[in-house]
């Protein structure tokens, strides 16, 4: 049994409830022990680093402090999330006035943080802790004949992610290792528009396109995503890219935790399968 | 948009001496004006100013000009310009560090919904501690342009209607102490 502190980031309790929901039945079949980080936070994500430095830093340092405590690596299945924490963590390493008002800021809830605290994302440990072999050998549906597209999203590869930032592979080999064929595509590791279909849905919508043509030409039935952000745009807003470029996508959109679970057999209502706009129960149904 | 800047303004100094401090943002001293910034980013073609451009205009001294522009709003954070730059800046990080400079200026633009979004979220974060998709949503529209929710509303539906859009907040127990984490991080100066 692995142990790791959890932080599911706030998505994952909403939009991204399939991530949220299928987490822990697959962590429990793979031996992982996630024990949520206790009254966690916000980690400020992208808007707030883009509004004020030193709040952002603190709010994320928050979570931080509180991980700390249990000596323990945290754990994210989030990428923005992901890149938050480590950024706001590497800058309280390298930056000692950036520490310095951090930790003033946290005493005043009580909390300081050393910075002894190690953030990863979920996919990573699957990869680098459970890797592909083992998680192979705990298959009991194997996905034979399904066609995967991979789909790794911006923030789990870049700035600074485990794998290649153009060309990764570590999911593919996830994907291939629970019996699937992952589909090469070019587009594997390019931009969604994340949060820019709020402000800009025009933007993010081209971008979402692109995206499924190249992944629906390269064969794939379905996607497979870690990311709230990019599960969301290519899943809740496919029916608008079909409006917007009069396309007739169908194409499931899962979460990378909901495709293992399946193949570990993992029944399809602790996936939250039904939780998916675009329904991906007629590529699964073979593996149910 | 002008590709050629005929005069450089006068606080020069101290609007580079700005973006420089923000962390790795004395790179930019580098810069070649290579321009894979601008080739790699999916976004370029909306900013007013692209990247390659931004940073030379960051260079010579054009603080307004910039800020009140729609480029770095466009950024939609996928670092692909900072894992190919040749001289390792992060233009993905002096984006952020202009938005800042544009809140705290008063100067950013109307011309993109991003800065209102940006507010609306946090202020969501500050008020729960936790983001609340759906209510940071309505203040966007409302504070924009309400009939645009019209076109996303099948969208939002979609979501409730598979149980991914709670009706409700939710707020963390701790919200004392963290309310006075906040607050002593805007004191201390929180404009960094």
């Amino acid at each position: 049994m692995k142990h790791y502190s959890y932080y599911p980031g706030c998505s994952a309790e909403a939009t991204a409830s399939p991530l949220g929901i299928s987490v822990p039945p697959v962590a429990r079949a793979l031996d992982i022990d996630l024990a949520e980080l206790e009254d966690w936070n916000c980690c400020g994500s992208t808007p707030y680093n883009s509004v004020n430095k030193l709040e952002a830093g603190a709010m994320a340092a928050r979570n931080l402090a509180l991980a700390e405590k249990t000596g323990l690596d945290l754990v994210t299945p989030c990428s923005n999330c992901y890149v938050v924490l480590s950024s706001v963590n590497t800058h309280l390493k390298e930056l000692p006035d950036f520490r310095e008002n951090v930790n003033e800021a946290l005493a005043a809830g009580n909390l300081t943080y050393g910075g002894g605290v190690k953030v990863r994302h979920l996919a990573e440990v699957l990869y680098t802790d459970i890797t592909p072999e083992g998680l192979s050998g705990k298959v009991t549906n194997p996905l034979k004949g399904l066609k995967v597209a991979s789909y790794y999203g911006c923030q789990l590869v870049r700035p600074n992610g485990f794998d290649d930032p153009e060309s990764p592979h570590s999911l593919d080999e996830l994907v291939t290792s629970l019996g699937a064929e992952a589909v090469p595509w070019e587009l594997k590791a390019r931009c969604c528009g994340s949060s820019l279909i709020m402000p800009e849905p025009d933007v993010a919508l081209g971008l979402i396109n692109k995206l499924l043509k190249n992944a629906q030409e390269r064969g794939a039935q379905c996607l497979v995503t870690p990311c709230p952000l990019c599960q969301i745009n290519l899943d809740a807003y496919q029916s608008q890219v079909n409006s917007k470029f009069n396309t007739s996508y169908n194409l499931p959109v899962l979460f990378v935790t909901q495709l293992i679970g399946v193949a570990l057999g993992i029944p399809a209502k602790e996936l939250a399968l039904s939780k998916n706009i675009v329904s991906p129960m007629r590529v699964l149904a073979p593996y149910l | 948009m002008a590709e050629t800047m005929v005069e450089a303004p006068a606080a020069k100094t101290s609007f580079i001496d700005e973006v420089c401090s923000v962390p790795g943002g004395e790179a930019i001293h580098s810069c070649i004006q290579c321009g894979i910034c601008t080739g790699s980013c999916p976004t370029a073609n909306n900013w007013d100013y692209p990247p390659r451009q931004v940073i030379a205009m960051v260079r010579a001294g054009f603080r307004e000009e910039l800020l009140s522009s729609n480029s770095m709003w466009f950024c939609a954070s996928c670092y692909t310009c900072t894992v190919r730059c040749p001289r390792d800046i992060k233009p993905a990080d002096i984006m952020h560090a202009l938005e800042v400079l544009a809140f705290r200026s008063g100067l950013s633009t109307k011309q993109s919904r991003t800065p209102v979004m940006y507010q609306c979220f946090v202020d969501s974060a500050r008020g729960n501690g936790r983001v609340y998709e759906l209510g940071m949503m309505i203040k966007l529209f409302l504070k924009t342009n309400p009939f645009s929710a019209i076109k996303l509303a099948p969208v939002g539906l979609g979501l409730f209607l598979h149980g991914r859009m709670p009706l409700r907040p939710t707020r963390i127990k701790g919200m004392k102490e963290f309310k006075a984490i906040m607050d002593k991080a805007k004191k201390l100066g929180g404009a960094k």
